[in-house]
């Protein structure tokens, strides 16, 4: 169940009076505004709204990446927003998996070898960190793309690679701004169903920034940015109306 | 080590840029190291001139004569090549202010220990067959407008009486380096005309050896020998020969060293130029790196790594090649004779590789410190 208005108790991820001001020039910004939020596991958020809203701002808040002027994160639990900036890192790593737009992956290392980047960070051993490595790669698709290089692979499959190492360390949830906004319809469309797939049958908790209401209306769920605040699109009834998708 | 697969994948990212970076690194040590080997011969030149040849004297004091019956015992010492004896006249030219020294010398054996003076032969001959003959220096030749032929009045003030010498002979320094002022005159006159008290003894002697190395020990085997006789001995290397080096090695470690500061200092600003690069062309992979959770004291050691194995790879290299090269030269008979040793003295390895080491951390320190600094949201956003 996904709140705005602050109203939840017990959710996975509770957003609350959230404030951030940028000071450019000494001219301020103030981009989010007493925003709330309440998202709960399994749960698959899109963000929209126009260039600048924000978007982007309430994704790093969310993974740990900002800090916030004002306001609470609490992610399963968890303060993230009076954490120091190497809890917050070490936090990332247990919790957080990130997809970004571009420029996710190390062009020296292979597929494989990117996926595996999360899991150095464990005490995992050797042997587990190639089970646990093929395993995400097979679940985007890509077992027989492992030696390849990012510039070996497509624009959706590096995305794809991008998810593997996103959910191969079987983060809390999923962070992505706008994954599929450097692809075409057709890859946009596998990533989507990529994305669905890791909801559906992984269970997985996914926040998604996208400009495509094609996209968008994959999600539970979409809320706008307007103002500094979010705001519900009709959708919300028509997605309970027909249950998950 | 499990990031040592990202570390490499870094490092091999550009591989002519990697090149140069360690090109720069062995060119520098290579440097470093010939230069290191070409200081350390000259200075071991001066240490064999100076320890070639050792002086015996009383060990009362210079002006105590020893008995000229050592001779022969000193030639027995194992080791010593060649022994000659000199005795101080201390007479005056003309007037006390036209001081130079004037010597006593064994002729038969002084050419074999001071090879360095060179005389005509046909001059030398003439002198040895001349009882009243005297050797003179060139410089003292032409301070006096001495020449060949010549009779000198010297007015003796140690012993007495004026002694008149025959101008015999011009010796001359073999490289401009020696002492070009001295007055030579046969030991056999000194005797024939002198007290009864200098005719079994001498002044000093000058002992050649065989080997430098020995010097020392035949040094104490000489004094051992006399020790507790009514005339003890002293026994030295001949300094003095040396320090009139030791300015100009000065001069030479003083431009070795201004080469070599320059050579790192060039290559202090090249690698942390090259280093900076090469983190700023990577900005985004080190925010993908923080974003996963790399934290950022793993991100600053992963660029600090990066430059000190450039450092440590490449100035290995330049040192050990340096080290091939100069064994190869010491090889060379050629070169051998106007350097003697050619090697790179250990301390001298030991400090190269420390200088490597420390301009890899230095230059490495700036791009780790940004990289380190760096947030992921301004990285990102950028792009
Ligand atoms: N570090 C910063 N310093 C100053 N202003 C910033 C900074 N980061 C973001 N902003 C400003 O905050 C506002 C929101 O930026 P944000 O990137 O969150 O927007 P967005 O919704 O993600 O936009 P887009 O759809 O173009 O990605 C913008 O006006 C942006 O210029
Ligand atoms: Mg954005």
């Amino acid at each position: 169940m996904v709140r705005v208005d602050g109203s939840g108790t017990s959710s996975l991820i509770q957003v609350r009076g959230l404030d951030k001001k940028y000071s450019r020039g000494g001219e301020e910004i103030h981009v989010l505004q007493g925003l709330n939020l309440d998202v709960d596991q399994g749960d698959f958020v899109a963000f929209m709204g126009p260039s600048g809203s924000g978007k982007t701002t309430l994704l790093n808040l969310l993974g740990g990446l900002d800090v916030p002027t004002a306001g609470s994160i609490t992610v399963a639990g968890d303060a993230i927003t009076s954490m120091s900036r190497g809890a917050l890192t070490t936090w990332r790593a247990r919790h957080v998996g990130f997809v970004f737009q571009m420029y996710n992956l190390i062009p020296v290392l292979t597929a494989f070898q990117n996926v595996e980047l999360p899991l150095l960070l464990t005490s995992l051993s050797k042997s587990e960190r190639r089970k646990h490595v093929e395993t995400a790669l097979g679940v985007v698709g890509l077992s027989d793309r492992m030696q390849h290089f990012p510039r070996q692979l497509s624009g959706g499959q590096e995305q794809r690679v991008t998810i593997a190492r996103a959910i191969v360390s079987d983060p809390t949830f999923l962070l992505c701004d706008e994954p599929t906004g450097d692809l075409d319809r057709k890859s946009a469309d596998e990533i989507m169903h990529l994305v669905l797939t890791l909801v559906k049958d992984y269970k997985k908790t996914v926040l998604m920034v996208t400009h495509d209401p094609v996209v968008a209306e994959k999600a539970d769920i979409t809320l706008h940015l307007d103002k500094g605040a979010l705001v519900e699109s009709g959708k919300l009834a028509g997605a309970m109306a027909g249950g998950a998708r | 080590m499990k990031y040592a697969r990202l570390l490499f994948a870094n490092l091999f990212r550009k591989k002519i840029r990697l090149s140069l970076s360690l090109l720069s690194f062995f060119a520098a040590l290579l440097l470093f190291g010939v230069l290191a080997a070409v200081k350390a011969a000259f200075s071991a030149g001066i240490d064999v001139a100076g320890v070639d040849r050792l002086v015996v004297i009383n060990r009362v004091s210079l002006i105590q004569p020893i008995p000229i019956s050592y001779a022969d015992q000193i030639q027995q010492i194992q080791g010593v090549k060649y022994v000659t004896h000199s005795n101080w006249f201390g007479g005056i030219y003309q007037d006390p202010k036209n001081f130079f020294p004037q010597f006593a010398i064994d002729v038969d054996t002084f050419r074999k220990v001071f090879p360095e003076f060179v005389v005509p032969d046909a001059q030398w001959q003439k002198f040895l067959q001349d009882r009243e003959g005297a050797v003179v220096g060139a410089k003292l030749a032409e301070r006096f407008g001495f020449k060949v032929g010549d009779r000198v009045p010297i007015q003796g003030t140690i012993f007495p009486g004026t002694w008149e010498f025959n101008i015999d002979a011009i010796y001359k320094g073999k490289d401009g380096n020696q002492d070009e002022s001295q007055f030579w005159f046969q030991y056999a006159y000194f005797k024939e005309r002198g007290p009864e008290r200098v005719k079994s003894t001498v002044g000093w002697y000058t002992v050649r050896v065989d080997n430098p190395d020995n010097a020392p020990r035949i040094a104490k085997t000489i004094d051992g020998q006399f020790a507790n006789s009514p005339y003890e001995t002293k026994t030295d290397t001949e300094k003095g020969f040396a320090t009139g080096f030791a300015k100009q090695i000065g001069n030479i470690g003083a431009l070795i060293f201004i080469v070599g500061s320059v050579v790192f200092f060039t290559l202090l600003l090249v690698t942390a130029n090259t280093m900076a690069i090469s983190v700023r062309e990577r900005t985004s992979e080190l925010a993908v790196l923080k974003a996963v959770g790399f934290s950022d004291m793993t991100v600053l050691w992963f660029v600090m790594a990066e430059s000190l194995i450039i450092a440590v790879v490449g100035g290995a290299a330049g040192l050990l090649v340096s080290m091939a090269l100069t064994a190869g030269l010491s090889k060379s008979a050629a070169l051998a004779s106007v350097l003697p040793i050619i090697a790179i003295p250990f301390s001298s390895l030991g400090v190269g590789a420390i200088l490597a080491f420390a301009v890899g951390i230095v230059s490495g320190l700036m791009p780790a410190y940004s990289a380190m600094r760096l947030r992921v949201v301004d990285a990102l956003r950028r792009v």
